[in-house]
């Protein structure tokens, strides 16, 4: 996020003229409505709005976008991103990647944006699949995955992006997904995050993952399945009859009932986003023993790194003569006048 | 241009008894500090007027172990009163710090040459690690050369001792006292270097001075041993060379000033980043101080990213510079297409040295022509133009910046590890001697209501438009893109008009007509070349023609697209030979564009092609004896680097056959 003035645009006036290629039904149409949506209301300005991505299905998102877009090269994104800002820190820069794009081929670079700090927006599709070529195994795919490429089912074990986002470092890591109403607040917060804002966005690849995620997505017993995080309030799904308390003895989450309302009797722990030690839990958080937490998981602001390289830069240039012709004559030279040579 | 019978006219004039010119090679451990004190040499080389070239040779290993063959490290310099080329072909002078030192070396001195010993380090120890069985210096091995061998290590104790330093310590300043001894030997001022070091030490003044006694403790055992032998002192006058402000100056230096300069001249702050890779870190490490002059410097976490981010910088409205060397720019391969296609300048730069693979990361070698030109899926062309000197690396980093910028492209500038690491007396130019090329911005719509992005100018350069600019806002990729909206589109026609876009925008690159820079303009004999190979060609075409052959020597600066006048210029001679170290890339490139019969001389072993080697193929072309022209020069063990350096297994067998 940068300090800018907001200005007043629609939803429609970040729409391009570009044909959307998805597949209809693919959840990438309800995530770009979500970010055309989410524009508007943090004041964006289309002109100092750009959006980065590497290669895959996700990546096409920029091209829908009526700001600056960048379509990169595969897993590289996050490079091209940290230069932009470094060239420009008053760009606001959208970086849209995928579980392949971002976590297989440009693992290395996530890890390195993270770890840094540039001040962008990471939305990470996960849709636990490589869409664009055709259905293969991805490094985020469940084990046991039958696809072209593993017909007898993967036996690779998963990634999981928001502990690999924390793991290398992110000061924000949210999760939500696709066709959820509470999207948009997610991405505002990860705006308002000065520094690397990580987001898993689950995505629904209709056609080669298809539904991979509805047993806690379906909005049928979504309440029971979604633990939904806000900073300050007790963590309670199942229409508040059930919380996530700490096992003091083993140092564990667990699910507790709650009785009557009564979250503090059962040990319901307060979310605190600048809790990095619950957080690493929450991003470990098994999925069907426990519901599926969302939201703000983590936020805990440090200095970007765009702020510090520009910081030493001006200091580094601090009193020093940047006249070119005085650098060409630096260190040890000598005159030549006919023949000899004098030090000077 | 210069007439044969001039030059065999001055050929004559010249005096046998003044030497002019002395190769020196200074020897020993790589912890022994020989690139110091080559260093300091040279400065005080250069400021005695003469003209230099220097070649530092160093292991790969940061620190070998101590004494061994594979741990030697050296640094050589040619200097002289005339025009100095090259580093030089065998040495007149050889320092040798140990035995080991002496071993690898000792192929290269000429015959009569001088042997400089410390006997200090002579020891059984350090005769056993060299694998050698008995002392050469007793053993009377060393007939063929006059041998100066004394205890340099305790000289060098025993000149330190009132500022009380460790044994050790005392035992590191050997290096200034060798340096004393070859600057009394060549009749050199020593406050310069009094001077170096006392800056150097500033915080540790009895290191210093401890430094300072042993480098006068050199100069003076010269002075008054009164050596009756071998040592005496030389007087080489001074070079003629123009008037004004000079400085040495290596590769890595020159390109790194000449793109701080490129990015004024053409108004933008500049952008680099850049992964370490041997050689061309010190470029990275140059910049890195430079930040006053607008430049940002980026330690990236690969070689990937490193370009990305360049990329990422232009696109942002600098200007975006990497730099890399043989395997990491073949990392870096994608991302050039990338650049190619969105149409964003960026420069690369290319330290070459001896691949494929991982290759020999610390020896010079030409063979990444190919890839420069070449090397990328799809057809994607890219200027490509290449330095044939530490000085010349400045103007051609400065030519990069110009092209990227003016057509809108990526361009690869070539050096190698030669360049890099060679230092070469350097006349300061004056930065308001050259003509701006200030890059423009577009600000508003560029077709009425209408915005395309990939509209071209006369130049056939797409407008380069910053993000941030109100109004401006579209979408670029790498996705073939309609010709004019830049939106993507597959279809046949356009891809077809896109790609002859892209080419006819690189082909057409204003260029400088091709002069011929020794010699006639037609003739039996065109001696063509590329890069680094300029030193030793010159000197051989010189030696050539002063012997009356009809020889030229044309240089080539601009890879690609080649200059117009290149195929007609060398239709003109009888015969084109062509010496790359690497088996024939640029022959071949000639070969396709013109048609013509490019005959290769290669040389593929990490070293750069002797003055004599170079010789020695021209007068196959006058010789009478036919098809013995071309070929391929072996290894040399008389030349930097030094032939076995990288085997400790005592035998150096291709040294004494």
């Amino acid at each position: 996020m940068n300090d800018m003035t907001p200005i007043t645009t629609t939803l429609k006036d970040w729409e391009t003229d570009q044909e959307v290629r998805w597949c209809p039904g693919c959840g990438d149409y309800a995530i770009l409505k979500a970010v055309q949506r989410t524009l508007p209301q943090i004041g964006a300005d289309p002109a100092k709005t750009v959006f980065v991505s590497g290669i895959g299905c996700s990546s096409r998102f920029p091209y829908y976008v009526e700001s600056y877009g960048f379509h990169t090269i595969h897993g590289r994104a996050p490079a091209f991103a940290t230069g932009i800002k470094l060239a420009n820190p008053e760009l606001d820069v959208w970086l849209v990647t995928g579980d392949g794009d971002g976590l297989s081929i440009g693992g290395n670079h996530l890890m390195h944006v993270l770890r840094r700090n540039v001040n962008v927006q990471i939305m990470l599709f996960n849709n636990e699949i490589y869409g664009l070529t055709k259905g293969q195994a991805s490094p985020t795919s469940r084990l046991g995955t039958t696809t072209p490429s593993t017909p007898q089912g993967s036996v690779d074990r998963p990634a999981q992006p928001c502990a690999f986002a924390l793991g290398s470092g992110a000061r924000f890591v949210a999760r939500g997904f696709d066709v959820s109403k509470h999207l948009p607040d997610v991405l505002k917060a990860a705006h308002a995050h000065q520094g690397a804002a990580f987001i898993e966005i689950f995505q629904n690849c209709i056609v080669y993952n298809k539904d991979v995620f509805n047993d806690f997505a379906a909005p049928k017993g979504a309440e029971d399945r979604q633990l939904w995080l806000t900073d300050g309030e007790p963590m309670l799904f199942a229409g508040g009859t059930k919380g996530i308390a700490l096992d003091h003895e083993t140092l564990s989450l667990q699910v507790v009932d709650v009785a009557d309302g009564d979250w503090q009797a059962a040990g319901v722990i307060v979310h605190n986003v600048r809790n990095r030690a619950i957080a690493h839990m929450l991003v470990e958080m098994p999925f069907g023993a426990f519901p599926m937490a969302l939201g703000v998981l983590y936020d805990d602001p440090r200095p970007t790194f765009e702020g510090a390289v520009i910081e030493q830069n001006s200091r580094a240039s601090e009193g020093r003569d940047a006249s070119l012709a005085k650098l060409l004559a630096k260190g040890q030279t000598w005159t030549v006048t006919g023949t000899a040579a004098d030090p000077v | 241009m210069a007439t044969l019978a001039a030059e065999q006219s001055a050929e004559s004039q010249v005096q046998e008894a003044a030497p002019e010119a002395v190769v020196v090679r200074f020897a020993g451990d790589s912890g022994d500090g020989m690139q110091l004190t080559g260093g300091q040499f040279t400065l005080s080389t250069a400021l005695a007027g003469n003209d230099l070239a220097t070649f530092p040779d160093f292991p790969a290993e940061i620190r070998a172990p101590q004494g061994t063959l594979f741990g030697v490290s050296a640094f050589q310099i040619n200097f002289g009163s005339t025009e100095i080329d090259t580093a030089g072909d065998t040495p007149d002078v050889l320092v040798a710090m140990n035995p080991a030192a002496l071993k690898v070396n000792l192929a290269a001195l000429k015959p009569g040459g001088l042997i400089i010993a410390d006997t200090g380090e002579f020891t059984q120890r350090n005769l056993d690690k060299a694998k050698y069985t008995s002392n050469p210096i007793e053993d009377g091995s060393l007939a063929k050369w006059d041998v100066l061998a004394f205890d340099i290590s305790a000289l060098t104790v025993e000149a330190v001792k009132p500022f009380g330093l460790g044994n050790k310590d005392a035992l590191r300043c050997k290096n200034m006292w060798t340096l004393g001894l070859a600057l009394w030997m060549f009749d050199r001022d020593r406050q310069p270097i009094v001077d170096w070091l006392k800056a150097k030490f500033k915080g540790k003044p009895e290191i210093a001075e401890a430094n300072i006694a042993a480098l006068n403790a050199g100069h003076a055992y010269g002075e008054t041993a009164e050596l009756s032998g071998p040592l005496r002192k030389l007087t080489i006058a001074p070079v003629e060379s123009e008037p004004g402000l000079y400085r040495t100056i290596t590769g890595a230096e020159s390109v790194s000033l000449g793109l701080v300069a490129g990015a004024q001249l053409a108004d933008l702050p500049m952008f680099f980043g850049g992964y370490p890779i041997t050689p061309a870190s010190a470029i990275l490490h140059h910049l890195a101080r430079l930040k006053e002059f607008g430049v940002t410097t980026f330690q990236a976490e690969d070689e990937i990213a490193a370009i990305c981010s360049a990329i990422g910088a232009s696109y942002a409205g600098q200007l975006g510079v990497t730099s890399s060397s043989g395997p990491g720019i073949a990392l870096k391969t994608e991302a050039m297409g990338l650049a190619i296609m969105t149409e964003l300048p960026l420069v690369i730069v290319n330290s070459q040295r001896g691949g494929p693979s991982t290759g020999l990361p610390t020896k010079t070698e030409q063979s990444d022509l190919y890839q420069a030109v070449y090397g990328r899926n799809g057809d994607a062309p890219m200027p490509v133009i290449a330095a044939r000197s530490p000085a010349d690396a400045f103007e051609v980093a400065i030519e990069a910046c110009r092209i990227a910028v003016q057509y809108m492209t990526p361009v690869m500038l070539l050096t190698d590890g030669y360049i890099a690491n060679a230092a070469e007396p350097w006349k300061v130019p004056d930065p308001a001697s050259y003509a701006p090329f200030p890059a423009t911005f577009l600000t508003e719509k560029n077709a009425g209501e209408r915005l395309l992005p990939y509209k071209r100018d006369a130049k056939g350069a797409r407008a380069w438009i910053k993000p941030g600019t109100p109004g401006l806002m579209h979408r670029i990729g790498g996705i073939e893109k309609h010709a004019e909206t830049g939106n993507i589109d597959y279809s046949p026609s356009n891809h077809q008009a896109m790609t002859d876009a892209r080419k006819a925008k690189i082909d057409n690159i204003v260029v400088p007509d091709q002069e011929v820079c020794l010699g006639e303009d037609t003739g039996r004999l065109a001696v063509v070349g590329w890069g680094s190979t300029f030193g030793p060609i010159h000197q051989a075409v010189r030696r050539a023609r002063r012997k009356g052959l009809p020889v030229s020597h044309v240089h080539v600066r601009h890879v690609w697209p080649l200059p117009k006048n290149l195929g007609a210029l060398l239709a003109g001679f009888d015969r084109v030979l062509v010496p790359e170290m690497n088996t024939g890339q640029f022959k071949t490139v000639l070969r396709d564009q013109f048609l013509i019969d490019a005959e290769s001389l290669t040389k593929t072993s990490g070293q750069p092609f002797s003055i004599a080697e170079l010789e020695a193929a021209i007068g196959t072309y006058f010789d009478g004896i036919p098809d013995n022209e071309g070929g391929e020069v072996p290894a040399n063990p008389a030349q930097l680097p030094v032939a076995e350096s990288g085997y400790d297994d005592g035998s150096l067998k291709a040294v004494n056959p």
